[in-house]
């Protein structure tokens, strides 16, 4: 046998086509991501103590001042729940800037850069993992919910056509937060970073308090904002009314957000070694 | 003669004002082990990342197998391995889990993942440590996994940065083993390293590489000879005293002498002979080293050699200069 028969053979054997290679890398890196969930709990831990502090303070220390400015016929922990979930999964989605930042400052994301895997699977595998875990932190928020009084007004399929909106709405968050953690590639910083950007995002929206609350100055971003858009949503899926237009309010900006985020990230994925 | 299995030509990257990479020309023979010898911001660590892919270059070309690293790259990273500077793994993950997720990622058949992955860490000893999470491994285990992670799709060309730095002598010997093993096997290696010792004692060649210039390329023995083997090195109470010393050594036989504040060095190819030759010449004069030490050439020897100047840097850190 000739030395170019081998050498042949060598390539053809290196250039050969695996079917679903983007799904199996993808699915790699979230079962990578998943473990360490599980294997360092404090991860999940602090990212659901903080928003049941939320419940437990709302709920009951400044709820009922609230409840004045809401019509007497929506009890304000119904108003609440929907807003929590909403607060959930946007300071949950730090998890994502601070994980990809930890793959970048580790070298990690430079041994996945020279490995000939789908270049999409590593963002991607983040971001999903982080909506797995959404789906697993929603769902003790609404067990904490339903504990302190928070009762659905519709039916189940309302229940779980607003736990859908939220986790939408996660996995845009995810990719706000995945370009913030790759263009600042340290976690302590990417942690810093992440604050100002949630903040207005969470709590200049009708979370928690009715936008008609607020300065008029405010009330404009206030009220158009995501979450606030996706929290009347919900609110509308869980109390009755109708929902349709911020249904579809909240779709188009979660798709909006993870097109640009997403551009922006894979852009900055590609250089972040 | 066979196409090399790395080919460099004119490669020139920069950071800003710094030419990390200044026209660098390589060639590396398939099957052999190629050192790039030099100290830390020489340009050593970008040019593995343009090779690897990682980096784009700004001039010049490069090739692995006969494939582009520009225009090609995904079928370079078919045929590469690297093992970077940090210990590049998952650390929640156990040893196994994560050449695992390296067999998947690096396309390995579903069925040959496992077996590769024990495999490996079978022959780098850490089958007893391998289900367990990273965080619990030492920094020997850490990188000997973070290299097996790199040999878990049977790359036939294997990029090494800095592979022992930071390790201790018995680990840094079983790697050297390791590395020799795969290039019985075929594989094809470029190591950088700051050491000399381990360029010389790995490398079938070796380039020195300084500011991002290949100062000198060629055989880690005819590097050396230009230097000698031995080189004796004395410290004195004063300058004076080093003068004396430097006239009374100076003149055939000795090799070459070189003195700097209170410090004379002699370099020789003569063994311990010529610490004999030396001590009789100081004997009845009275001169006296305050200490003294018989060592090989380091990189710093190769350095003054080959450019006049200490291989002691400014510290640019090619980590921040990303």
């Amino acid at each position: 046998m000739s030395a170019e028969t081998v050498a042949t053979r060598t390539q053809v054997a290196l250039d050969r086509h695996i079917p679903m290679g983007v799904a199996r890398d993808t699915v790699a890196i979230v079962q990578r991501n998943l473990i360490a969930y599980r294997r360092v709990p404090q991860l999940l831990v602090f990212s659901t103590i903080q928003p049941v502090i939320f419940v437990v303070m709302f709920r009951y220390v400044f709820g009922g001042a609230i409840q004045a400015s809401l019509p007497p016929s929506v009890p304000y922990v119904d108003y609440l729940m929907p807003g929590i979930f909403l607060q959930t999964v946007v300071f949950g989605a730090i998890a994502t800037a601070i994980g990809l930042a930890t793959d970048v400052k580790s070298g990690l994301m430079e041994r996945f850069h020279a490995l000939p895997m789908a270049r999409s699977a590593v963002l991607s595998g983040r971001t999903l993992a982080d909506t797995v875990r959404n789906v697993f932190v929603v769902a003790l928020m609404m067990t904490v919910g339903f504990l302190v009084g928070w009762r659905i007004h519709t039916d189940v399929l309302g229940l779980l056509a607003g736990a859908g909106l939220v986790l939408l709405f996660g996995f845009s968050m995810s990719w706000i937060f995945a370009t913030v953690g790759l263009a600042v590639g340290d976690p302590e910083t990417a942690q810093a970073a992440s604050f100002p950007v949630l903040a207005p995002l969470v709590f200049a929206s009708s979370a928690f308090v009715p936008v008609e609350t607020m300065p008029t100055w405010l009330q404009g971003f206030a009220a158009h904002q995501p979450v606030s858009v996706t929290a009347s949503a919900v609110r509308a899926l869980t109390l009755g009314g109708p929902a349709a237009a911020d249904v579809l309010a909240s779709i188009a900006w979660s798709i909006g957000l993870i097109a640009v985020f997403g551009t922006i990230a894979v852009r900055l994925y590609r250089r972040a070694v | 003669m066979s196409e090399p299995a790395i080919l460099v030509e004119a490669l020139s990257k920069r950071f800003g004002d710094l030419a990390a990479l200044d026209g660098i020309d390589l060639q590396v023979e398939e099957g052999t082990i190629f050192g790039l010898l030099g100290p830390n911001g020489a340009g050593k660590t970008t040019a593995v990342r343009v090779l690897a892919t990682i980096l784009a270059p700004d001039g010049g070309r490069a090739e692995v197998l006969g494939r582009d690293v520009v225009r090609e790259p995904a079928a370079v990273r078919r045929r590469i391995g690297l093992a970077g500077q940090y210990a590049a793994v998952d650390p929640n993950l156990t040893g196994r889990e994560n050449l695992r997720m390296v067999g998947v990622l690096g396309q390995l058949p579903r069925a040959a993942i496992a077996p590769r992955a024990a495999e490996l860490l079978e022959r780098f000893s850490l089958s007893d440590a391998a289900d367990r999470p990273l965080r619990t491994y030492s920094g020997g285990m850490r990188r000997r996994l973070d290299i097996a992670a790199s040999l878990v799709p049977k790359p036939p060309v294997l990029f090494l940065d800095e592979p022992t730095t930071g390790l201790d002598l018995t680990s840094r010997n079983e790697l050297w083993d390791m590395i020799r093993e795969l290039v019985d096997e075929g594989t094809t290696v470029l190591l950088t390293t700051q050491y000399l010792e381990e360029a010389d004692q790995l490398a079938e060649r070796v380039a020195v590489i300084d500011g991002g210039l290949v100062i000198a390329n060629d055989t880690p023995e005819r590097l050396k000879a230009d230097l000698g083997d031995t080189v004796v090195e004395m410290d004195f109470a004063d300058e004076a005293l080093a003068g004396r010393a430097l006239a009374l050594l100076e003149g055939d036989g000795l090799g070459s002498v070189e003195h700097e504040h209170r410090t004379v060095r002699v370099s020789s190819n003569r063994g311990a002979h010529v610490l004999v030759d030396v001590l009789r010449r100081f004997d009845g004069d009275g001169v006296e080293p305050d200490t003294l030490s018989v060592r090989e050439p380091s990189l710093d020897d190769v350095f003054m050699a080959l450019t006049g100047h200490k291989a002691v840097s400014d510290e640019i850190d090619e980590g921040e200069a990303r």
